[in-house]
């Protein structure tokens, strides 16, 4: 491996055959490229995805309601489910060690807000203390709406930085009065969230201002909560399927419901969403290893096919060679150095090729769901060793045909 | 230095069966120099075969400088043809790739030689047969008796015991030719054992000892009185 003369050897070869050395090593150099840029690829959706999940906590259930469809114990179906505090409650007073934080919401889905002379639609939602963590809202100034303001179902609003921009402009938000629906409310707080300027496009309100304000008695139109998450995702997983179905199952006796009524009672949970997603980025990503080593497979399919012409072409040479006394494994090492070089000078041309255009194009990609493309280090490591690997296979058969040749009738005169 | 008794050889091709080598007897003593003779297919290059390692006999004995040559792997008769034998090809057989120099130093490189002392040698044998300014030029760049003589050279470089010569002289014309017989006559002046098949008369006048090769006998063996290849050039 370390002799000099066989690397002159090897050199003195492939300079005589640019033309073939050349498109050999590319179809290697392209195969690593190509599963470099699919890997990146396969990351760079897997971190937009994530990003997507970060906008709510990835642990949430949301609880929804409808009209129902069914007819059950004497009720006609077309029923609005009304969700009140006391559903609210019994939920949470059945799953409370089980959960996080926890929100009940009664929601106005558009109202006018106005300051001063700017006014304009943004949805208005009550809400508990603990919605700021499960929206993964961040408090840019002033603070969310507290346990106080409920009790005493004070008129304060948390703003979104959309709803800031649009009204205040470069003003101070903070203790100044917006009207809602004509109703003066005085400005606590500015939030910020992951999910960009549709989610803060809203204003808070305390839940108990808002069912008083709006005539709303004891009505609440969703609540959600988050599960403590256990340590392995999996279990996570079935534990806030189990909590989800059992909260569906509380609601719709609750309420009469009919058990098989898909859209009265609507349990969302995005932890077993998330699962979905990401089981479906593992088979991505599986699917794009497949391409990927494929692609490779057909570059050292190449090579050898390559090397079996070279052994072929350069029978007389080695049969001189071993007339003049080389032995059969020195000729076996010639063929199966001069295979790995190629392969792996190329694939590493390849690999570094792939990971400059990822680092180079990866930041400018601005889609939501592709990230950061990227190829992390092991990765780079792994599709080295499958080079060296591949590039001994692809020299494999054409040295040992090489060994074979007899020297007398490798000089024969034709 | 070369003994041989009995040696015969038959070649299979499908059913049929021919027997190339009926019974060789035939000794050679250091420092001679022989050509054999016989027309094609008289089984003279065969023998020649087996004499350089290449092929091997099915019976009889075969007896190089007191190492009997028998049951050859590919591992020992590579030593063996590094260690006592030198070919001289009718087409040369030089790497196209390589320069003279390169060409005569790769059976020292087979035999391990550091590339200083190689080149060393390899200069000194390309001296010895007038090539030495073109020891960097290709095979290409030569012509036919330069080849010739750059396959000599490197025939000696691996200093062997014997020099087996296949049809030196085939691809060469007559004034060539008689220069590369000289060079050869001058070797072996020197002590060197050497073996030529020809087929052309006036180079086998020109060794000491003819052998004549007919359907896979010797049907003749005797000393000659060796022509000078440089009066005729």
């Amino acid at each position: 491996m370390f002799d000099l003369e066989r690397w002159q050897e090897i050199f003195e070869t492939l300079r005589k055959n640019k033309l073939r050395t050349f498109l050999t090593g590319l179809s290697v150099a392209s195969g690593i490229f190509i599963l470099v840029i699919l890997l990146g690829f396969s990351k760079g959706i897997e971190n937009g995805v994530k990003s997507q999940f970060e906008q709510d906590a990835t642990n949430r259930i949301s609880v929804w309601t409808g009209v129902t469809t069914k007819g059950y114990k004497g009720l006609n179906p077309g029923r609005y489910v009304q969700l009140k505090n006391s559903s609210f409650e019994s939920v949470e007073r059945k799953y409370d060690d089980y959960f996080e934080y926890r929100s009940k919401d009664y929601m106005i889905w558009g109202g006018t807000v106005t300051y001063k002379n700017e006014s304009g639609n943004y949805r208005i939602r009550g809400t508990l203390p603990d919605n700021q963590f499960i929206e993964n809202a961040d408090i840019g100034y002033g603070r969310f709406v507290s346990q106080l303001d409920l009790a005493d179902k004070k008129k304060v609003a948390v703003i979104g930085n959309k709803m800031k921009k649009d009204l205040f402009k470069e003003e101070d938000p903070i203790d100044k009065n917006i009207q809602i629906f004509g109703v003066n409310f005085k400005v606590v707080g500015v939030f910020y969230d992951p999910g960009g300027d549709r989610e803060e496009s809203q204003v808070y309100i305390p839940v108990t201002t808002a069912q008083q304000v709006f005539n709303a008695g004891d009505n609440i139109r969703n609540m959600s909560f988050t599960v403590n998450m256990a340590d392995n995702f999996d279990e996570a997983v079935a534990q806030s399927t189990a909590i989800a179905q059992g909260i569906e199952t509380q609601i719709k006796e609750l309420h009469t419901v009919a058990p098989d009524d898909q859209s009265a009672v609507r349990v969302n949970n995005t932890l077993e969403e998330a699962q979905k997603i990401y089981s479906l980025i593992a088979t991505i990503q599986a699917v794009f290893w497949f391409v990927g080593i494929g692609t490779i497979i057909a570059g050292i399919v190449g090579v050898g096919n390559i090397m079996l012409i070279i052994v072929k072409e350069r029978t007389k040479e080695i049969g001189i060679r071993k007339a003049l006394g080389a032995l059969p494994m020195s000729i076996v090492g010639m063929i199966l150095q001069e295979a790995v070089f190629v392969t792996i000078f190329a694939g590493l041309f390849g690999l570094i090729f792939g990971l400059g255009l990822l680092e180079l194009v990866g930041p400018q990609i601005d889609s939501d769901f592709i990230k950061y493309p990227q190829v992390d280090f092991n990765i780079a490591l792994t599709t080295v060793f499958i080079l060296v690997i591949a590039g001994a296979f692809a020299g494999f058969i054409p040295a040992y045909r090489a060994a074979k040749i007899k020297p007398i009738v490798a000089l024969r005169d034709e | 230095m070369i003994q041989i008794k009995d040696l015969h050889k038959s070649y299979h091709m499908g059913s049929n069966s021919l027997h190339v080598l009926k019974g060789i007897n035939f000794n050679v003593s250091e420092g001679e120099l022989v050509s054999i003779m016989g027309s094609s297919g008289s089984g003279k290059s065969t023998l020649l075969n087996i004499l350089g390692m290449l092929d091997e006999a099915d019976s009889g004995q075969y007896i190089l400088d007191g190492v009997p040559i028998k049951n050859l792997n590919e591992k020992i008769a590579a030593k063996y043809r590094n260690e006592f034998l030198g070919f001289i090809f009718q087409s040369f057989n030089l790497i196209n790739y390589k320069s003279a120099l390169d060409n005569v130093s790769m059976p020292l490189y087979y035999k391990g030689i550091k590339r200083k002392e190689r080149t060393d040698k390899a200069m000194h044998y390309l001296e010895k047969v007038g090539l030495a300014e073109w020891s960097h030029h290709l095979p290409s760049e030569l012509s036919g008796g330069q080849k010739q003589r750059v396959a000599i050279a490197r025939a000696l470089a691996s200093e062997p015991k014997v020099l087996l010569a296949d049809e030196p002289t085939g691809a060469l014309d007559t004034k060539t030719s008689y220069e590369v017989m000289d060079l050869i006559q001058g070797i072996n002046d020197e002590g060197k054992t050497i073996l030529v098949v020809t087929h052309e008369h006036d180079i086998a006048q020109m060794t000491k000892r003819i052998v004549n090769l007919k359907d896979g006998v010797i049907i003749d063996d005797s000393k000659v009185e060796q022509v000078r290849a440089l009066t005729h050039v």
